[in-house]
């Protein structure tokens, strides 16, 4: 399974390729973790930062080998290097956590969400929501005379922009995704 | 070969075929299909507990003193909520227990029947894993994987929840098949690090093994390697509460426990060390100290199984994931390879210096003619019954340091106590758990009378199986721990730290059908205790010792390894506002 074919992570020897692990600055990395896909897992992941005390900023789930019932999880956090590696050692503690891989130290990552908007307007502003829309590279999914919704995928950052763009607008409504993500190159 | 039977059958029937032949339970409506397949077979003893909790406690006690799982056995709801605790202590002491739950039947979950809990829910962030079977085909795979998730790795407890209509139905079962699981942590450390640990070994001039709980999880093998370890280097040792035995107390190079009650020379050489080698132990927070100020000039290696205590709260410099016993191996591998070096002259020098700080006798204490101190209690308890085949469980307080303090132990798997959780109430049950495994040998469970009656109905469990425990209780009528820090930290203003109504303890013995001893004169001690070694059945020997007395050596909260208070002269201001807040 292609999406699947991923490095073999650092998680298993976190002990090993340190990072300066004991500064105060706050980083923000992205972290997928391969599961089996067993009842409670989700539970589980969770569990581990609310009782540790982690931030999870965004977070993405969903079966991606149906065969082998193994579901990707893909967790935005934010933390000291030191708290990264902690996550990190205790994600891969997990019984039912096949491997954990940090895309932020792996290398390059593909990171994507998908965003739904509704913005509600006449006249000049919905005219520029859809001006704005369109540079953008975002779909007009439903319409009314009076609003729209509008499907975007991207980079956080941009879906960030877009939204800021939107709230003068009429911004009415967002739905996020939370991020996927993906190493860069084979 | 596979074979068609319940669902309650192939509980048994995996409990066997895992080589179990204990279990410690309490029957309900949730499992009695279970309960009624132990009515049929004889293979599997169980031992009925008084209290789901003491079940826990007892398998742990079990699987402390053998290194091989224990198994505690207990209803839905209630049944499983009082397993909680046992489940939190054995998590952190990294104890192998397997504990079964019954549930509701499957197609009444989720609909607040009677005696239902989430049990895995309430469990999941109390074991190491859990399952909930709802298909009795999964059952066998289940049972056998549990078994491996809590003696793999790290190790710890698992919970199997199974609903009542899973035990009814029938399925096919399967033996143990150890290759199945994807769980398979890894052993052996990195080779290029432990060189560079042995090349520290060489080079050292103020070197110190801190052991701990890992070395007697990692199996008998693990002590012998590490007494080969230090008698080979000369290196002083010291040990955390949870590893006591793996280096002999008679040993050489024994600094006896270090941390918050540790011994003087111990913290002064974890403090002064230029080498610090944790092996299987996790920097807690018992025996770092205020971080700041932790062994600030040393280079720190970590062996651990578990790659999370690596750089958790303390940077270490030379950080070895894998199994004590392997890990230790290979250094002595490499170590001798290499010709078997160390920085002789610096080490003797070393050593000289932690000789000066044993002249300190930080376990001193003034006797006393009239009444018993608890310090001399343990002393003669340690005197008197060395020679026997003993164990020795505790409950935790006062009393706990003192017997980790004033016992010696020779081998692993003879000391059982709650290190991590601390919890009240332990060491009782956990006795039942060791008597039943070392049905010849003498079991000690030292108490204080607080922690004693919070499983004190464990009695009945004694007395019906006639396991002789001993319950030797240091009983000062107080909570020692929790006065002593009033004292230091709150202008010894005694909020309900104490009982006004304590059973007579002889009574109480006596009504469950045991032997009472009841001592207060120093000079009756030494025969009273050996009445009870001598008594062939469960005996409560009701200790009155000094009601005011503090546990020293003491690192108050905040401060360092080299700011222990020695006695009650040191303790003059010795907590500051910002140690306080501490626990």
């Amino acid at each position: 399974m292609s999406a699947l074919h991923i490095k073999k992570g650092s998680t298993r020897h976190s002990a090993y390729n340190l990072r300066p692990t004991f500064s105060d600055v706050q980083e923000r990395h992205t972290i997928a973790v391969l599961v089996e896909n067993e009842p409670g897992v989700l539970a589980r992941v969770i569990g581990l930062f609310a009782g540790r005390g982690y931030n999870i900023e965004s977070l993405t789930v969903a079966e991606v080998d149906h065969t082998g019932h193994l579901s990707r999880i893909t967790i935005v956090t934010k933390g000291t290097p030191q708290v990264i590696e902690q996550i990190k050692a205790q994600l891969g503690r997990i019984v039912t956590v096949h491997d954990v891989h940090d895309l932020t130290v792996e290398g390059a990552t593909v990171e994507r969400e998908l965003a739904i908007f509704k913005v509600s307007g006449e006249g000049d502003k919905r005219v520029e929501a859809l001006r704005l829309a369109d540079i953008f590279r975002a779909n007009v999914v439903d319409s009314t005379l009076s609003s729209f919704v509008f499907e975007i995928t991207g980079a956080p950052d941009k879906i960030d922009a877009f939204a800021d763009l939107m709230r003068p607008l009429g911004l009415v409504e967002v739905a996020r995704t939370g991020v996927a993500a993906l190493l860069r190159g084979d | 070969m596979t074979r068609e039977m319940t669902g309650a059958k192939m509980v048994i029937q995996a409990l066997k075929d895992q080589g179990v032949d204990t279990v410690f339970g309490y029957p309900g409506g949730a499992v009695l299909p279970i309960y009624d397949e132990i009515f049929l077979q004889n293979d599997i003893q169980h031992i009925l507990v008084r209290h789901e909790q003491g079940a826990v406690h007892a398998a742990e006690g079990y699987a402390r003193s053998t290194g091989k799982p224990g198994v505690a056995l207990v209803t839905s709801g209630p049944g499983a909520t009082n397993a909680v605790t046992g489940l939190t202590d054995a998590l952190l002491d990294s104890i192998p227990i397997i504990v079964l739950t019954g549930q509701v039947p499957s197609f009444m979950i989720g609909s607040d029947a009677f005696q239902e809990a989430d049990t895995v829910g309430i469990t999941r962030p109390c074991t190491k894993h859990n399952w909930l079977v709802k298909d009795t085909d999964d059952l066998p795979g289940v049972l056998h994987e549990a078994f491996h998730v809590a003696t793999s790795g790290r190790p710890g407890p698992v919970l199997i929840d199974i609903p009542k209509d899973v035990q009814f139905a029938t399925g096919n079962y399967n033996g143990p098949k150890p290759s199945a699981s994807h769980y398979q942590p890894p052993v052996k450390g990195d080779i290029e690090t432990i060189t560079e640990l042995v090349a520290a070994i060489e080079k050292a001039e103020r070197p110190v093994f801190y052991t701990g709980g890992g070395v007697i999880n990692s199996g008998p093998a693990a002590s012998q390697l590490l007494r080969e370890l230090v008698d080979s280097t000369g290196f002083p040792v010291t040990s955390t509460l949870m590893g006591l035995g793996a280096y002999p107390a008679s040993g050489k190079h024994w600094l006896g426990m270090l941390g918050m009650h540790g011994l003087y020379e111990a913290n002064m050489a974890m403090h002064g060390c230029d080498l610090m080698i944790n092996i299987g132990a996790r920097f807690d927070d018992r025996i770092t100290g205020v971080l700041s100020s932790f062994s600030p000039n040393s280079t720190k290696a970590h062996i651990d199984i578990d790659p999370s205590s690596i750089n958790k709260v303390v940077r270490v410099d030379i950080p070895i994931v894998g199994d004590v016993a392997h890990v230790l191996e290979d250094i002595l591998k490499i170590w001798k390879s290499r010709g078997r070096k160390t920085n002789a002259e610096a080490v003797v020098s070393w050593n000289r210096q932690v000789d000066e700080w044993r002249k300190v006798d930080c376990l001193k204490f003034a006797e006393d003619k009239e009444i018993i101190k608890p310090q001399y209690a343990l002393q003669r308890l340690e005197a008197l019954t060395k020679k026997y085949d003993r164990y020795v469980t505790t409950e935790v307080g006062q009393h706990q340091m003192w017997a980790a303090q004033f016992l010696g132990f020779e081998d692993p798997n003879r000391w059982m106590t709650s290190g991590g959780l601390g919890t009240m109430g332990y060491g009782f049950p956990a006795s039942i758990g060791v008597q039943m495994a070392h049905p010849d040998s003498l079991v000690i469970n030292v108490a204080g009378e607080a922690s004693w009656l919070m499983n004190m109905q464990e009695m009945g469990t004694a007395t019906q199986y006639k396991l002789p425990v001993k319950q030797f209780i240091l009983n000062n009528e107080r909570l020692g721990m929790v006065r002593q820090w009033q004292e230091l930290l709150h202008g010894s203003r005694y909020s309900q730290s104490w009982s006004e109504s304590l059973p007579d303890f002889v009574k109480l013995a006596e009504a469950f059908g045991a032997k009472g001893i009841i001592c207060s004169d120093p000079a009756d001690l030494d025969d009273a205790i050996m009445e009870m070694i001598e008594h062939d059945g469960p005996v409560i020997f009701d200790c009155l010792v000094t009601k005011h007395e503090n546990c020293f050596p003491m690192i108050p909260s905040g401060k360092a390894h080299n700011e222990m208070l020695l006695g009650e002269a040191d303790t003059e201001g010795a907590i500051q506002a910002g140690g306080a807040v501490l626990v």
